[in-house]
Protein backbone atom coordinates (compact mmCIF):
# COMPACT_ATOMS: atom_id res chain seq x y z
CA UNK A 1 0.00 0.00 0.00
CA UNK A 2 2.70 2.50 0.93
CA UNK A 3 4.43 1.40 -2.67
CA UNK A 4 2.83 4.72 -4.74
CA UNK A 5 3.62 7.20 -2.28
CA UNK A 6 7.07 5.69 -1.88
CA UNK A 7 8.22 5.76 -5.22
CA UNK A 8 6.58 9.51 -5.45
CA UNK A 9 8.39 10.40 -2.71
CA UNK A 10 11.74 9.04 -3.92
CA UNK A 11 11.27 10.56 -7.79
CA UNK A 12 10.45 14.17 -6.90
CA UNK A 13 11.61 14.51 -3.31
CA UNK A 14 14.63 12.69 -2.36
CA UNK A 15 16.33 12.91 -6.45
CA UNK A 16 16.06 16.96 -5.74
CA UNK A 17 17.37 16.26 -2.17
CA UNK A 18 20.05 14.78 -4.27
CA UNK A 19 20.07 17.64 -6.80
CA UNK A 20 21.52 19.91 -4.14
CA UNK A 21 25.00 18.88 -5.13
CA UNK A 22 24.32 21.08 -8.25
CA UNK A 23 25.52 23.76 -5.78
CA UNK A 24 29.14 22.21 -5.42
CA UNK A 25 29.36 21.86 -8.87
CA UNK A 26 29.92 24.43 -11.95
CA UNK A 27 26.65 22.22 -13.54
CA UNK A 28 26.10 21.91 -16.98
CA UNK A 29 22.73 21.00 -17.60
CA UNK A 30 23.43 18.68 -20.89
CA UNK A 31 25.27 15.92 -18.68
CA UNK A 32 22.25 16.05 -16.25
CA UNK A 33 21.86 15.35 -12.74
CA UNK A 34 24.06 12.38 -12.61
CA UNK A 35 26.50 12.94 -15.52
CA UNK A 36 29.94 13.76 -14.54
CA UNK A 37 30.18 17.22 -13.47
CA UNK A 38 33.20 18.88 -12.51
CA UNK A 39 33.17 19.59 -8.35
CA UNK A 40 34.11 23.82 -7.29
CA UNK A 41 33.85 23.04 -3.57
CA UNK A 42 32.42 26.15 -1.90
CA UNK A 43 32.97 28.12 -4.51
CA UNK A 44 29.18 28.80 -5.57
CA UNK A 45 28.61 29.96 -1.97
CA UNK A 46 31.51 32.39 -1.92
CA UNK A 47 30.44 33.78 -5.59
CA UNK A 48 26.83 33.93 -3.95
CA UNK A 49 27.52 35.95 -0.93
CA UNK A 50 30.13 38.25 -2.88
CA UNK A 51 27.09 39.37 -4.50
CA UNK A 52 26.14 42.74 -3.50
CA UNK A 53 22.97 42.01 -2.53
CA UNK A 54 22.59 38.69 -0.91
CA UNK A 55 22.77 39.87 3.12
CA UNK A 56 20.19 42.34 2.01
CA UNK A 57 17.80 40.42 0.71
CA UNK A 58 18.01 37.91 3.55
CA UNK A 59 17.36 40.48 5.55
CA UNK A 60 14.56 41.48 3.58
CA UNK A 61 13.52 37.46 3.85
CA UNK A 62 13.77 37.77 7.31
CA UNK A 63 12.33 41.05 8.36
CA UNK A 64 8.61 40.34 6.05
CA UNK A 65 8.53 36.87 7.19
CA UNK A 66 8.61 38.06 10.98
CA UNK A 67 6.20 40.83 10.74
CA UNK A 68 3.83 38.87 9.12
CA UNK A 69 3.77 36.14 11.01
CA UNK A 70 3.68 38.27 14.39
CA UNK A 71 1.08 40.77 13.24
CA UNK A 72 -0.52 37.37 11.62
CA UNK A 73 -0.83 36.10 15.22
CA UNK A 74 -1.70 39.23 17.31
CA UNK A 75 -4.68 40.19 14.42
CA UNK A 76 -5.90 36.35 14.57
CA UNK A 77 -6.31 35.88 18.21
CA UNK A 78 -7.74 39.30 19.04
CA UNK A 79 -10.65 38.64 16.12
CA UNK A 80 -10.62 35.41 17.93
CA UNK A 81 -11.67 37.16 21.22
CA UNK A 82 -13.80 39.11 19.67
CA UNK A 83 -16.06 36.07 17.42
CA UNK A 84 -16.05 34.07 20.69
CA UNK A 85 -17.97 37.73 22.39
CA UNK A 86 -20.32 37.02 19.81
CA UNK A 87 -23.62 35.66 20.72
CA UNK A 88 -25.96 35.11 17.66
CA UNK A 89 -25.48 31.80 15.49
CA UNK A 90 -25.99 33.44 12.00
CA UNK A 91 -24.43 36.41 12.33
CA UNK A 92 -21.03 34.60 14.23
CA UNK A 93 -21.61 31.95 11.00
CA UNK A 94 -21.89 34.81 8.90
CA UNK A 95 -18.26 36.46 9.75
CA UNK A 96 -16.64 33.36 9.82
CA UNK A 97 -17.53 32.20 6.66
CA UNK A 98 -16.25 35.76 5.43
CA UNK A 99 -12.84 35.73 6.76
CA UNK A 100 -12.10 32.50 5.71
CA UNK A 101 -12.32 33.70 2.16
CA UNK A 102 -9.41 35.31 1.12
CA UNK A 103 -7.51 31.81 2.61
CA UNK A 104 -8.96 29.99 -0.72
CA UNK A 105 -7.69 32.66 -3.03
CA UNK A 106 -3.96 32.22 -5.61
CA UNK A 107 -2.19 35.45 -5.23
CA UNK A 108 -2.58 35.10 -8.46
CA UNK A 109 -6.44 36.34 -7.96
CA UNK A 110 -5.31 38.62 -4.90
CA UNK A 111 -2.90 40.11 -6.79
CA UNK A 112 -4.76 40.97 -9.88
CA UNK A 113 -7.20 42.75 -7.47
CA UNK A 114 -4.30 44.95 -5.36
CA UNK A 115 -3.09 45.97 -8.15
CA UNK A 116 -6.46 47.47 -9.54
CA UNK A 117 -7.23 48.69 -6.32
CA UNK A 118 -4.05 50.28 -5.56
CA UNK A 119 -3.21 51.72 -8.69
CA UNK A 120 -1.96 55.42 -8.77
CA UNK A 121 -3.92 56.21 -11.75
CA UNK A 122 -7.54 54.60 -10.77
CA UNK A 123 -7.33 52.45 -8.06
CA UNK A 124 -10.28 53.15 -5.60
CA UNK A 125 -7.55 53.25 -2.31
CA UNK A 126 -6.05 56.34 -4.74
CA UNK A 127 -9.72 57.95 -5.07
CA UNK A 128 -10.60 58.04 -1.89
CA UNK A 129 -7.40 59.93 -0.61
CA UNK A 130 -7.33 62.67 -3.15
CA UNK A 131 -11.19 62.74 -2.46
CA UNK A 132 -10.08 63.09 0.92
CA UNK A 133 -7.76 66.23 -0.15
CA UNK A 134 -4.58 64.09 0.26
CA UNK A 135 -1.74 62.94 -2.50
CA UNK A 136 -1.80 59.87 -4.62
CA UNK A 137 0.22 57.29 -3.30
CA UNK A 138 1.98 54.60 -5.37
CA UNK A 139 1.79 51.95 -2.92
CA UNK A 140 3.54 48.93 -5.49
CA UNK A 141 6.41 51.56 -6.47
CA UNK A 142 7.86 52.97 -3.29
CA UNK A 143 9.90 51.20 -1.45
CA UNK A 144 8.74 52.31 1.88
CA UNK A 145 5.11 51.07 1.48
CA UNK A 146 5.60 48.44 -0.36
CA UNK A 147 6.83 46.39 2.75
CA UNK A 148 4.16 47.36 4.36
CA UNK A 149 1.52 46.49 1.63
CA UNK A 150 3.45 43.13 1.81
CA UNK A 151 2.85 42.67 5.02
CA UNK A 152 -0.82 44.19 5.68
CA UNK A 153 -2.26 42.19 2.73
CA UNK A 154 -0.72 38.88 3.50
CA UNK A 155 -2.28 39.45 7.39
CA UNK A 156 -5.61 39.96 5.02
CA UNK A 157 -4.96 37.14 3.55
CA UNK A 158 -4.24 34.65 6.45
CA UNK A 159 -5.72 35.93 9.65
CA UNK A 160 -9.48 34.81 9.58
CA UNK A 161 -8.50 31.54 8.80
CA UNK A 162 -5.68 31.44 11.42
CA UNK A 163 -8.83 31.61 14.03
CA UNK A 164 -9.67 28.76 13.46
CA UNK A 165 -7.18 26.78 16.11
CA UNK A 166 -7.49 29.74 18.24
CA UNK A 167 -11.43 29.28 18.27
CA UNK A 168 -10.75 25.16 19.46
CA UNK A 169 -8.97 26.86 22.49
CA UNK A 170 -11.21 29.04 23.79
CA UNK A 171 -13.99 26.38 23.22
CA UNK A 172 -11.70 23.70 25.42
CA UNK A 173 -11.66 26.82 28.42
CA UNK A 174 -13.66 25.31 31.35
CA UNK A 175 -17.04 27.13 31.67
CA UNK A 176 -16.89 26.96 35.54
CA UNK A 177 -14.22 29.46 35.09
CA UNK A 178 -16.68 32.17 33.42
CA UNK A 179 -19.58 31.22 35.97
CA UNK A 180 -17.26 31.55 38.98
CA UNK A 181 -16.14 34.98 37.43
CA UNK A 182 -19.59 36.13 37.46
CA UNK A 183 -20.38 35.76 40.87
CA UNK A 184 -17.65 37.54 41.71
CA UNK A 185 -19.14 40.60 39.90
CA UNK A 186 -17.12 40.41 36.00
CA UNK A 187 -18.19 42.08 33.35
CA UNK A 188 -17.33 40.79 29.50
CA UNK A 189 -14.60 42.87 29.07
CA UNK A 190 -12.92 41.28 32.58
CA UNK A 191 -13.75 37.50 31.25
CA UNK A 192 -12.17 38.55 28.05
CA UNK A 193 -9.26 39.98 29.41
CA UNK A 194 -8.62 37.33 32.81
CA UNK A 195 -10.29 34.21 31.81
CA UNK A 196 -10.06 33.82 28.15
CA UNK A 197 -7.18 35.26 26.88
CA UNK A 198 -4.56 33.70 29.82
CA UNK A 199 -6.62 30.60 28.49
CA UNK A 200 -5.25 31.29 25.21
CA UNK A 201 -1.54 31.49 26.28
CA UNK A 202 -0.51 27.85 25.45
CA UNK A 203 -1.72 27.77 22.18
CA UNK A 204 -0.23 31.39 21.17
CA UNK A 205 3.45 30.21 22.64
CA UNK A 206 2.51 26.83 20.28
CA UNK A 207 1.47 29.15 17.27
CA UNK A 208 4.62 31.32 17.77
CA UNK A 209 7.36 28.63 18.19
CA UNK A 210 6.17 26.69 15.74
CA UNK A 211 6.10 29.60 13.32
CA UNK A 212 9.98 29.78 13.72
CA UNK A 213 10.40 27.33 11.08
CA UNK A 214 9.23 29.94 8.16
CA UNK A 215 11.56 32.97 8.92
CA UNK A 216 12.97 32.53 5.37
CA UNK A 217 9.70 31.82 3.73
CA UNK A 218 8.33 35.62 3.13
CA UNK A 219 5.95 34.66 0.30
CA UNK A 220 7.14 33.59 -2.58
CA UNK A 221 3.98 33.41 -4.51
CA UNK A 222 3.37 37.30 -3.25
CA UNK A 223 6.19 38.88 -3.45
CA UNK A 224 6.89 37.57 -7.13
CA UNK A 225 3.74 38.79 -8.04
CA UNK A 226 3.10 42.24 -6.38
CA UNK A 227 7.11 43.05 -6.90
CA UNK A 228 8.88 45.36 -9.91
CA UNK A 229 12.15 46.35 -10.57
CA UNK A 230 12.03 49.58 -8.74
CA UNK A 231 10.66 48.18 -5.63
CA UNK A 232 13.86 45.30 -5.47
CA UNK A 233 15.68 47.07 -2.79
CA UNK A 234 12.88 46.79 -0.74
CA UNK A 235 10.99 43.54 -1.80
CA UNK A 236 13.41 41.06 -2.99
CA UNK A 237 13.36 38.31 -1.16
CA UNK A 238 15.60 34.54 -1.23
CA UNK A 239 13.32 33.21 -3.17
CA UNK A 240 12.90 35.71 -5.99
CA UNK A 241 16.62 35.90 -5.48
CA UNK A 242 16.25 32.08 -7.01
CA UNK A 243 14.21 32.18 -9.25
CA UNK A 244 15.93 35.45 -11.00
CA UNK A 245 19.77 33.84 -10.74
CA UNK A 246 17.91 30.48 -11.80
CA UNK A 247 15.45 30.53 -14.13
CA UNK A 248 15.77 33.95 -15.41
CA UNK A 249 19.48 33.55 -15.99
CA UNK A 250 20.09 29.75 -15.86
CA UNK A 251 23.07 30.31 -13.40
CA UNK A 252 22.03 26.87 -12.16
CA UNK A 253 24.60 26.56 -9.51
CA UNK A 254 24.70 29.73 -7.75
CA UNK A 255 20.51 29.42 -7.80
CA UNK A 256 21.41 26.10 -5.97
CA UNK A 257 23.66 27.29 -3.56
CA UNK A 258 21.23 30.24 -2.75
CA UNK A 259 17.94 27.59 -2.21
CA UNK A 260 20.82 25.08 -0.17
CA UNK A 261 21.17 27.77 2.26
CA UNK A 262 17.30 28.15 2.80
CA UNK A 263 16.63 24.81 2.86
CA UNK A 264 19.47 24.10 5.88
CA UNK A 265 18.64 27.14 7.91
CA UNK A 266 14.82 26.23 7.84
CA UNK A 267 15.75 22.76 8.65
CA UNK A 268 17.79 23.70 11.56
CA UNK A 269 14.93 26.20 12.41
CA UNK A 270 12.21 23.84 12.03
CA UNK A 271 13.37 21.01 14.17
CA UNK A 272 14.42 23.70 16.83
CA UNK A 273 10.88 24.48 17.02
CA UNK A 274 9.53 21.02 17.01
CA UNK A 275 11.83 19.98 19.55
CA UNK A 276 11.48 23.42 21.57
CA UNK A 277 7.17 23.09 20.86
CA UNK A 278 7.26 19.02 21.95
CA UNK A 279 9.62 20.29 25.27
CA UNK A 280 6.89 22.92 26.36
CA UNK A 281 3.47 22.12 24.87
CA UNK A 282 3.76 18.18 24.94
CA UNK A 283 3.15 18.77 21.36
CA UNK A 284 3.54 15.94 18.64
CA UNK A 285 3.14 16.20 14.79
CA UNK A 286 2.56 12.21 14.92
CA UNK B 1 -35.82 44.67 40.45
CA UNK B 2 -36.53 45.84 37.16
CA UNK B 3 -34.05 49.25 37.55
CA UNK B 4 -30.68 47.33 37.68
CA UNK B 5 -31.90 44.19 35.56
CA UNK B 6 -32.24 47.19 32.87
CA UNK B 7 -29.24 48.85 34.01
CA UNK B 8 -27.42 45.33 33.11
CA UNK B 9 -29.57 44.50 29.80
CA UNK B 10 -28.14 48.19 28.68
CA UNK B 11 -24.35 47.35 29.62
CA UNK B 12 -25.13 43.79 27.60
CA UNK B 13 -26.33 45.82 24.51
CA UNK B 14 -23.27 48.55 24.32
CA UNK B 15 -21.00 46.06 24.29
CA UNK B 16 -22.70 43.75 22.00
CA UNK B 17 -23.00 46.68 20.03
CA UNK B 18 -19.76 47.73 19.40
CA UNK B 19 -18.51 44.44 19.07
CA UNK B 20 -21.13 43.29 16.47
CA UNK B 21 -19.69 46.66 14.15
CA UNK B 22 -16.06 46.20 14.57
CA UNK B 23 -16.80 42.67 13.36
CA UNK B 24 -18.93 43.93 10.58
CA UNK B 25 -16.03 46.21 9.55
CA UNK B 26 -13.53 43.10 9.70
CA UNK B 27 -15.80 41.25 7.68
CA UNK B 28 -16.19 44.19 4.93
CA UNK B 29 -12.69 44.51 5.30
CA UNK B 30 -12.30 41.17 3.45
CA UNK B 31 -15.18 41.30 1.06
CA UNK B 32 -14.75 45.09 -0.38
CA UNK B 33 -11.57 44.57 -2.56
CA UNK B 34 -13.46 41.85 -4.12
CA UNK B 35 -16.67 43.21 -4.44
CA UNK B 36 -15.04 46.15 -6.24
CA UNK B 37 -13.55 44.25 -8.82
CA UNK B 38 -16.61 42.55 -9.75
CA UNK B 39 -18.35 45.98 -10.05
CA UNK B 40 -15.63 46.81 -11.83
CA UNK B 41 -16.29 43.56 -14.64
CA UNK B 42 -19.84 44.82 -14.66
CA UNK B 43 -19.28 48.42 -15.63
CA UNK B 44 -18.94 50.28 -18.75
CA UNK B 45 -15.38 51.15 -20.02
CA UNK B 46 -15.82 54.65 -19.49
CA UNK B 47 -17.09 54.21 -15.80
CA UNK B 48 -14.03 52.02 -14.95
CA UNK B 49 -11.62 54.04 -16.41
CA UNK B 50 -12.87 57.30 -14.96
CA UNK B 51 -12.30 55.29 -11.54
CA UNK B 52 -15.88 56.21 -10.59
CA UNK B 53 -16.65 52.88 -9.97
CA UNK B 54 -16.55 51.57 -6.39
CA UNK B 55 -18.85 48.69 -4.71
CA UNK B 56 -22.12 48.58 -7.25
CA UNK B 57 -21.56 48.92 -11.55
CA UNK B 58 -21.81 51.56 -13.36
CA UNK B 59 -23.48 51.65 -16.57
CA UNK B 60 -24.07 48.65 -16.03
CA UNK B 61 -22.71 45.41 -19.01
CA UNK B 62 -22.20 42.14 -19.50
CA UNK B 63 -19.81 42.76 -22.84
CA UNK B 64 -16.67 41.62 -21.08
CA UNK B 65 -18.41 38.26 -20.20
CA UNK B 66 -19.43 38.06 -23.74
CA UNK B 67 -15.61 38.88 -24.73
CA UNK B 68 -14.59 36.21 -22.40
CA UNK B 69 -16.55 33.97 -23.66
CA UNK B 70 -15.14 33.65 -27.04
CA UNK B 71 -11.61 33.45 -26.34
CA UNK B 72 -10.48 29.98 -26.97
CA UNK B 73 -7.05 30.84 -24.89
CA UNK B 74 -9.19 31.62 -21.83
CA UNK B 75 -11.23 28.20 -22.19
CA UNK B 76 -8.45 25.93 -22.85
CA UNK B 77 -6.13 27.46 -19.80
CA UNK B 78 -9.54 26.68 -18.19
CA UNK B 79 -9.48 23.27 -19.27
CA UNK B 80 -6.11 22.23 -18.28
CA UNK B 81 -7.30 23.61 -14.86
CA UNK B 82 -10.03 21.56 -14.88
CA UNK B 83 -8.11 18.74 -15.96
CA UNK B 84 -5.51 18.75 -13.37
CA UNK B 85 -7.57 19.32 -10.67
CA UNK B 86 -9.59 15.99 -11.30
CA UNK B 87 -6.72 13.71 -12.16
CA UNK B 88 -4.59 15.70 -9.28
CA UNK B 89 -7.71 14.89 -6.99
CA UNK B 90 -7.79 11.58 -7.37
CA UNK B 91 -4.30 10.61 -7.82
CA UNK B 92 -3.44 12.42 -4.08
CA UNK B 93 -6.86 11.16 -2.77
CA UNK B 94 -6.11 7.87 -3.29
CA UNK B 95 -2.45 8.29 -2.46
CA UNK B 96 -3.26 9.69 0.91
CA UNK B 97 -5.83 7.05 2.00
CA UNK B 98 -3.25 3.97 0.97
CA UNK B 99 -0.74 5.86 2.83
CA UNK B 100 -2.50 7.08 6.04
CA UNK B 101 -3.74 3.55 6.38
CA UNK B 102 -0.52 1.83 7.21
CA UNK B 103 1.08 4.69 9.20
CA UNK B 104 -1.78 4.87 11.16
CA UNK B 105 -1.02 1.58 12.60
CA UNK B 106 1.28 1.12 16.05
CA UNK B 107 4.74 -0.21 15.49
CA UNK B 108 3.67 -3.83 16.77
CA UNK B 109 0.83 -4.38 14.39
CA UNK B 110 3.26 -3.00 11.14
CA UNK B 111 6.68 -3.05 11.50
CA UNK B 112 8.98 -0.60 10.36
CA UNK B 113 6.23 2.07 10.58
CA UNK B 114 8.14 4.50 12.41
CA UNK B 115 10.61 4.26 9.58
CA UNK B 116 8.70 4.90 7.12
CA UNK B 117 6.41 7.84 8.49
CA UNK B 118 10.26 9.41 9.03
CA UNK B 119 10.58 9.09 5.43
CA UNK B 120 7.77 10.54 4.68
CA UNK B 121 7.65 13.45 7.32
CA UNK B 122 11.50 14.24 6.27
CA UNK B 123 10.15 15.25 2.79
CA UNK B 124 8.61 18.37 4.61
CA UNK B 125 11.61 19.50 6.84
CA UNK B 126 14.06 19.73 4.02
CA UNK B 127 13.82 20.18 0.16
CA UNK B 128 16.31 19.97 -2.48
CA UNK B 129 14.86 23.50 -3.45
CA UNK B 130 13.49 25.43 -6.90
CA UNK B 131 17.03 24.20 -9.26
CA UNK B 132 16.99 20.71 -8.71
CA UNK B 133 12.89 20.13 -8.60
CA UNK B 134 13.41 22.06 -12.29
CA UNK B 135 15.98 19.97 -13.70
CA UNK B 136 14.70 16.52 -12.45
CA UNK B 137 11.58 17.44 -14.52
CA UNK B 138 13.31 18.21 -17.72
CA UNK B 139 15.22 15.11 -17.63
CA UNK B 140 12.37 12.90 -16.69
CA UNK B 141 10.83 14.95 -20.24
CA UNK B 142 7.69 15.67 -17.96
CA UNK B 143 7.73 19.21 -19.63
CA UNK B 144 5.00 20.52 -21.29
CA UNK B 145 2.70 16.96 -19.91
CA UNK B 146 0.27 17.34 -17.44
CA UNK B 147 2.20 14.83 -15.10
CA UNK B 148 4.42 17.73 -14.18
CA UNK B 149 1.51 19.39 -12.47
CA UNK B 150 0.07 16.46 -11.16
CA UNK B 151 2.83 13.75 -9.97
CA UNK B 152 4.97 16.35 -7.81
CA UNK B 153 2.15 17.09 -5.60
CA UNK B 154 1.04 12.95 -5.15
CA UNK B 155 2.54 12.66 -2.03
CA UNK B 156 1.03 15.49 0.40
CA UNK B 157 2.77 14.78 3.78
CA UNK B 158 0.72 16.94 5.63
CA UNK B 159 -2.85 15.98 4.46
CA UNK B 160 -1.16 11.94 5.23
CA UNK B 161 -0.58 13.17 9.01
CA UNK B 162 -3.94 14.79 9.11
CA UNK B 163 -5.64 11.93 8.48
CA UNK B 164 -3.81 8.92 10.24
CA UNK B 165 -4.31 10.86 12.94
CA UNK B 166 -7.86 10.92 12.28
CA UNK B 167 -7.50 7.42 11.26
CA UNK B 168 -6.30 6.10 14.82
CA UNK B 169 -10.06 7.55 16.31
CA UNK B 170 -12.04 5.42 14.81
CA UNK B 171 -12.49 2.29 17.60
CA UNK B 172 -10.28 -0.79 17.56
CA UNK B 173 -12.99 -3.13 18.03
CA UNK B 174 -14.66 -2.28 14.30
CA UNK B 175 -11.23 -3.37 12.89
CA UNK B 176 -11.61 -6.54 14.76
CA UNK B 177 -14.86 -7.30 13.88
CA UNK B 178 -13.74 -7.18 10.67
CA UNK B 179 -10.79 -9.47 10.60
CA UNK B 180 -12.79 -11.95 12.55
CA UNK B 181 -14.83 -12.03 9.61
CA UNK B 182 -12.25 -12.11 7.42
CA UNK B 183 -11.54 -8.70 5.82
CA UNK B 184 -8.14 -7.95 4.49
CA UNK B 185 -6.67 -4.75 4.62
CA UNK B 186 -8.02 -3.35 1.60
CA UNK B 187 -11.77 -3.57 2.55
CA UNK B 188 -11.18 -2.19 6.08
CA UNK B 189 -9.28 0.93 4.44
CA UNK B 190 -12.60 1.53 2.29
CA UNK B 191 -15.71 -0.60 4.12
CA UNK B 192 -14.32 1.01 7.55
CA UNK B 193 -12.35 3.44 7.76
CA UNK B 194 -12.81 5.68 5.15
CA UNK B 195 -16.88 6.19 5.59
CA UNK B 196 -15.66 6.90 9.33
CA UNK B 197 -13.70 9.71 8.59
CA UNK B 198 -15.68 11.44 6.05
CA UNK B 199 -15.24 14.86 7.34
CA UNK B 200 -11.67 14.17 7.48
CA UNK B 201 -11.73 13.00 3.96
CA UNK B 202 -13.63 16.03 3.03
CA UNK B 203 -11.44 18.40 4.37
CA UNK B 204 -8.61 16.69 2.52
CA UNK B 205 -10.73 16.65 -0.70
CA UNK B 206 -11.73 20.41 -0.63
CA UNK B 207 -7.39 21.46 0.20
CA UNK B 208 -5.85 19.02 -2.49
CA UNK B 209 -8.87 20.52 -5.25
CA UNK B 210 -8.59 23.91 -4.20
CA UNK B 211 -4.26 23.34 -4.30
CA UNK B 212 -4.68 22.33 -7.89
CA UNK B 213 -6.98 24.91 -8.72
CA UNK B 214 -5.06 27.60 -7.50
CA UNK B 215 -1.51 26.71 -8.46
CA UNK B 216 0.39 28.44 -11.30
CA UNK B 217 4.26 28.55 -10.50
CA UNK B 218 4.62 24.95 -11.69
CA UNK B 219 2.52 26.15 -14.77
CA UNK B 220 5.14 28.77 -15.65
CA UNK B 221 7.98 26.63 -14.84
CA UNK B 222 7.29 23.26 -16.78
CA UNK B 223 4.98 24.42 -19.41
CA UNK B 224 7.33 26.24 -22.50
CA UNK B 225 4.17 26.67 -24.51
CA UNK B 226 0.96 28.96 -23.37
CA UNK B 227 -1.43 26.97 -24.71
CA UNK B 228 -0.88 24.64 -22.06
CA UNK B 229 -0.78 26.71 -19.18
CA UNK B 230 -3.49 26.33 -16.23
CA UNK B 231 -5.91 29.19 -15.86
CA UNK B 232 -3.77 30.29 -12.75
CA UNK B 233 -0.75 30.77 -14.54
CA UNK B 234 -2.57 31.98 -18.09
CA UNK B 235 -4.13 34.89 -15.46
CA UNK B 236 -0.14 35.21 -14.18
CA UNK B 237 1.10 35.97 -17.37
CA UNK B 238 -1.84 37.80 -18.64
CA UNK B 239 -2.42 39.85 -15.25
CA UNK B 240 0.48 40.56 -13.68
CA UNK B 241 3.35 39.37 -16.54
CA UNK B 242 1.04 41.81 -18.82
CA UNK B 243 2.32 39.24 -21.10
CA UNK B 244 0.24 39.95 -24.06
CA UNK B 245 2.29 37.87 -26.57
CA UNK B 246 -0.60 35.38 -25.42
CA UNK B 247 -4.02 37.00 -26.30
CA UNK B 248 -4.22 39.53 -28.75
CA UNK B 249 -5.45 42.97 -28.01
CA UNK B 250 -6.28 44.23 -31.08
CA UNK B 251 -9.82 43.20 -31.14
CA UNK B 252 -10.39 44.99 -27.67
CA UNK B 253 -9.05 48.22 -28.50
CA UNK B 254 -11.85 48.97 -31.25
CA UNK B 255 -14.55 48.66 -29.07
CA UNK B 256 -15.92 50.89 -26.86
CA UNK B 257 -17.53 49.16 -24.31
CA UNK B 258 -14.91 46.83 -22.93
CA UNK B 259 -11.46 47.62 -21.90
CA UNK B 260 -8.39 45.80 -20.82
CA UNK B 261 -9.39 46.64 -17.19
CA UNK B 262 -12.71 45.30 -17.51
CA UNK B 263 -11.80 41.90 -19.03
CA UNK B 264 -8.78 41.32 -16.52
CA UNK B 265 -11.69 41.74 -14.25
CA UNK B 266 -14.16 39.77 -15.43
CA UNK B 267 -11.02 37.07 -15.03
CA UNK B 268 -9.91 37.77 -12.20
CA UNK B 269 -13.84 37.16 -11.20
CA UNK B 270 -14.01 33.26 -12.89
CA UNK B 271 -10.90 32.16 -11.61
CA UNK B 272 -12.06 33.30 -7.77
CA UNK B 273 -15.81 32.11 -8.57
CA UNK B 274 -15.39 28.13 -8.21
CA UNK B 275 -13.89 28.62 -4.98
CA UNK B 276 -16.61 31.24 -3.66
CA UNK B 277 -19.12 28.76 -4.68
CA UNK B 278 -17.64 25.67 -3.29
CA UNK B 279 -15.81 26.72 0.08
CA UNK B 280 -19.01 27.80 2.36
CA UNK B 281 -20.93 24.51 1.75
CA UNK B 282 -17.63 22.79 3.00
CA UNK B 283 -16.90 24.98 6.29
CA UNK B 284 -18.36 22.78 8.44
CA UNK B 285 -16.99 19.62 7.52
CA UNK B 286 -12.71 21.65 7.02
CA UNK B 287 -13.44 23.57 10.56
CA UNK B 288 -14.14 20.14 12.24
CA UNK B 289 -11.65 17.95 9.96
CA UNK B 290 -8.67 20.48 10.99
CA UNK B 291 -9.49 20.43 14.38
CA UNK B 292 -9.88 16.53 14.97
CA UNK B 293 -7.20 15.78 12.87
CA UNK B 294 -4.50 18.27 14.51
CA UNK B 295 -5.48 18.52 17.87
CA UNK B 296 -4.09 15.27 19.83
CA UNK B 297 -4.31 14.74 23.86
Amino acid sequence: MLLPALILVIIFSYIPMYGVVIAFQNFNPALGLFGNQEWCGWNNFISLFELPNTWHVIWNTVYLASMKMFLGIITAVGVSLLINEVKLKWYKRYVQTVIYLPNFLSWIILSGIFINILSPQDGIVNNIIAALGGDKIFFLGDNTWFPRILIATDVWKNFGFGTIVYLASISSIDLQLYEAAEIDGANRLHKMRFITLPGMKMIIVLMMVLSLGNVLNAGFDQVFNLYSSVVLESGDILDTLVFRLGIGEAQYSIATAAGLFKSAVSLFLISASYLWAYKFANYRIF
Amino acid sequence: MIGPLRTKLKKLDVFTVVNTTILFGITLICLLPIINIVAISFSSKTAAAAGEVAFWPKEFTIAAYKFLLRRTEFWRAMGVTLKRVALGGCLTMLITLLTAYPLSKSESEFRGRTAFTWIFFFTSLFGGGLIPGYILITQLGLMDSIWALVLPAGVQVFNIVVLLNFFRQIPKALEEAAIIDGANHLTILFRIFVPNSLPAIATITLFVMVGHWNSWFDGLLFMNFPENYPLQTFLQTMIIGKDFSIISWSDVIGRNEISEKTVQSAQIFIGALPIMMVYPFLQNYFVKGLIIGSVKE
